[in-house]
C-alpha cells in the first residue's frame, strides 16, 4: 500500500530553499522552505494564519510564483507541471460552476483537455460512483449540501488522475460530523488512487488523523517549525481516533505549534487549542 | 396544486388590482364630471382602439421596428464595447468616467438633433435615439458581469493551465449573462421610448409618436390614448420576449429559479 511511508520512494514535489515574499507590507510568507514529498504520501500542512500554509501550496501549484528557490512536481518545473495537468486542486469552498450540472462541473477538466464527450461520460460516471454522488449527476450544484458540493469539487480534481491532489482547507467550511465522514471518505480515495496528497488545515486532530507526516510551519515569516511522523496503521477508522498513540501525536503536534507560538494572537492560541 | 394553477394564483391579486383601477378610473369620470379631453373614459379608449385599429396597428408596427433596431444595435454595440474595455484594462481606465458621466447626459434631448443628422423621415433617426439609449446601460452592465467573474473560479481554471479566451468563454460569459439580461430588459424599455419621442420631434406621418401628437392636437384625445395603449402593449410584448429568452438561457440564476 501506498501508505508505506518512509520507504525512498520517488519524489513528488520537492521544494528548494523556497522564500516567497510579498512586495506589497514586505511580508516574509515563506523563508528558505526546504520539503521533499514522496509518491503516494499524504502531507498536512498545519499552522496558525499567517503561516504561509496556502501560500506554500500555491506556490507548488504554479498559481503564485516563488520569489527564491525552486519547486519540482513530478521531477519538471511547477510552471511545466501545471500545463501538463499533473494536479487537481480543491479549495475551503466548493468553487462549483452555476451553470453546470453536477456531471459537467466534474467533466469541466476533462473538456478542457479535450477529451471526446464519451469518454467523458464514462469517466464522470467513474467518478460520480467513487464520491457517491451517482444519483445527483443532473442536479444543479445549488441543490447540494455543503458536504456534497465538497464531494463534487473532489471528484473534478481527481478526474484526470493527476498524479498530485492540492486541498487547501477543502472541510473548513464544513460541521464537524460531515468533516469527519468526508475525512474517511477522502482516506478510502486516495487508497483507491494512489495519488500523493499535500492537504493544508488548521485541525490538528484532522491533520493526525488523514496523514502519513504532518509539516507543521509558523508565522512570520512562515516557516517550517517540524515535522511528525504519523505511525498510525491505515485503514484509519472512527477507532484510530481512540488510539493512545493518536492522542500522543495529537500532542506532539500541539507542542510543535506551541514551541514556536510566541508571536501567536490570542485567537489563534484559542484556534489551535480546539 | 399544479405549478400552474400555483403561478395563475399568483397573478390574481395583480389582476384585481387592474380590474379595480379600471373601475375607479370610469367611476370618478361620472362622479367628478372630468371633461373627455382631460381624461376620456376607459370605454371611449377601447372602442377608439378597436375603430382605428386599421391605423393605429401599422403606426406601431412602424415605431417597433424602428424601437427594435435601436435595441439590437445598441445593445450589441453595448456588448462588444464592454468586452473591448474588459479585455484590455487601459481602454476601459480612459473610457469608464466618460461613460459614466455620458450615463447621466439626458440623452432624449439629443433628438431633434438625430433627426437633422439623419433624415427624420426615414427610421434611422429613430433608431439612432433608441440605439444611444440603450447602448450605456448595456455597456456598464456587461462590463460589470464580465469583471464580476469569480477569482475562485478563474484560479481553479489556471489550474488547468485553461487561456484566456477558455476562461472567459468558461467563467466570465456566464458570470456576466444575468447581468447582461438585467440591462437587456431595462433596454428593451428605453427603446420604445426612444422610438416614441423621436417621432414627437418629427416622423414618417405611419409613426405612433406622430400620430399620439397629431391627434392630441386635433383633440381626438381617444384616439391619442389608444395610441398610447398601443405603444404600451408593443413595449410590453419587446419586454416579455427578454424575459422569456433569459429564462432559457439562465436557467440557473438563483433569481429565474423558483419564480
Amino acid at each position: 500500500m501506498s501508505a508505506e511511508h518512509g520507504t525512498p520512494e520517488r519524489s513528488v514535489v520537492e521544494i528548494k530553499s523556497l522564500t516567497k515574499t510579498f512586495p506589497r507590507g514586505h511580508v516574509t510568507a515563506l523563508q528558505e522552505i526546504d520539503l521533499d514529498l514522496r509518491a503516494g504520501e499524504f502531507v498536512s500542512l498545519i499552522g496558525p494564519s499567517g503561516c504561509g500554509k496556502s501560500t506554500l501550496l500555491r506556490v507548488i501549484g504554479d498559481l503564485i510564483e516563488p520569489t527564491a528557490g525552486s519547486v519540482t512536481v513530478n521531477g519538471k518545473t511547477a510552471k511545466r507541471a501545471r500545463a501538463d495537468h499533473d494536479y487537481g486542486i480543491v479549495f475551503q469552498d466548493a468553487v462549483l460552476f452555476d451553470w453546470r450540472s453536477v456531471s459537467k462541473n466534474i467533466g469541466l477538466p476533462l473538456e478542457l483537455l479535450g477529451w471526446d464527450r464519451a469518454r467523458r461520460k464514462a469517466r464522470v460516471e467513474e467518478m460520480l460512483e467513487l464520491v457517491e454522488l451517482t444519483s445527483f449527476a443532473d442536479h444543479n450544484p445549488w441543490q447540494l449540501s455543503g458536504g456534497m458540493q465538497q464531494r463534487v469539487a473532489i471528484a473534478r480534481a481527481l478526474a484526470f488522475e493527476p498524479a498530485l491532489l492540492l486541498m487547501d482547507e477543502p472541510f473548513g467550511a464544513l460541521d464537524e460530523m460531515t468533516r469527519e465522514r468526508l475525512n474517511l471518505e477522502l482516506l478510502s480515495i486516495w487508497q483507491q488512487l494512489r495519488s500523493t496528497v499535500v492537504f493544508v488545515t488548521h485541525s490538528i486532530s484532522e491533520a493526525v488523523f488523514l496523514s502519513t507526516r504532518v509539516v507543521v510551519m509558523s508565522p512570520r515569516p512562515g516557516r517550517i517549525a517540524g515535522i511528525v511522523d504519523v505511525d498510525l496503521p491505515y485503514p484509519r477508522t472512527v477507532e484510530t481516533r481512540e488510539a493512545p498513540r493518536y492522542f500522543e501525536l495529537v500532542t506532539q503536534v500541539r507542542e510543535l505549534l506551541r514551541s514556536r507560538g510566541e508571536h501567536l494572537l490570542p485567537e489563534e492560541e484559542a484556534a489551535l487549542a480546539e | 396544486m399544479s405549478a400552474y394553477a400555483r403561478q395563475a394564483r399568483d397573478w390574481v391579486p395583480a389582476a384585481a388590482v387592474f380590474v379595480l383601477a379600471i373601475v375607479v378610473w370610469d367611476g370618478s369620470i361620472a362622479a367628478f364630471h372630468i371633461q373627455q379631453f382631460l381624461l376620456p373614459k376607459p370605454t371611449s379608449i377601447v372602442s377608439s382602439f378597436w375603430n382605428e385599429r386599421h391605423t393605429l396597428w401599422p403606426a406601431g408596427w412602424t415605431t417597433f421596428q424602428e424601437a427594435l433596431g435601436g435595441f439590437v444595435g445598441g445593445s450589441l454595440f453595448g456588448m462588444f464595447v464592454a468586452t473591448v474595455v474588459g479585455r484590455f484594462k487601459i481602454v476601459g481606465t480612459a473610457l469608464m468616467p466618460i461613460a459614466i458621466a455620458a450615463n447621466a447626459i439626458p440623452i432624449i434631448a439629443f433628438a431633434p438633433i438625430f433627426n437633422v443628422w439623419f433624415n427624420p423621415l426615414s427610421p434611422h433617426s429613430k433608431m439612432a435615439i433608441s440605439g444611444v439609449l440603450c447602448f450605456l446601460p448595456v455597456m456598464v452592465n456587461t462590463l460589470r458581469g464580465l469583471q464580476s467573474a469569480s477569482p475562485r473560479q478563474i484560479e481553479l481554471m489556471r489550474s488547468y493551465a485553461a487561456s484566456d479566451l477558455e476562461i472567459w468563454r468558461r467563467v466570465r460569459v456566464p458570470t456576466a449573462l444575468p447581468f447582461v439580461f438585467t440591462s437587456l430588459k431595462v433596454a428593451s424599455v428605453l427603446a420604445m421610448i426612444g422610438a416614441v419621442v423621436g417621432e414627437y420631434f418629427g416622423g414618417s406621418f405611419n409613426a405612433l409618436g406622430v400620430l399620439i401628437r397629431s391627434k392630441a392636437q386635433v383633440f381626438q384625445f381617444e384616439t391619442a390614448w389608444a395610441g398610447i395603449l398601443v405603444a404600451s402593449l408593443l413595449g410590453i410584448a419587446l419586454y416579455a420576449a427578454v424575459a422569456v429568452t433569459e429564462r432559457f438561457v439562465v436557467r440557473w440564476a438563483p433569481e429565474t429559479r423558483d419564480s
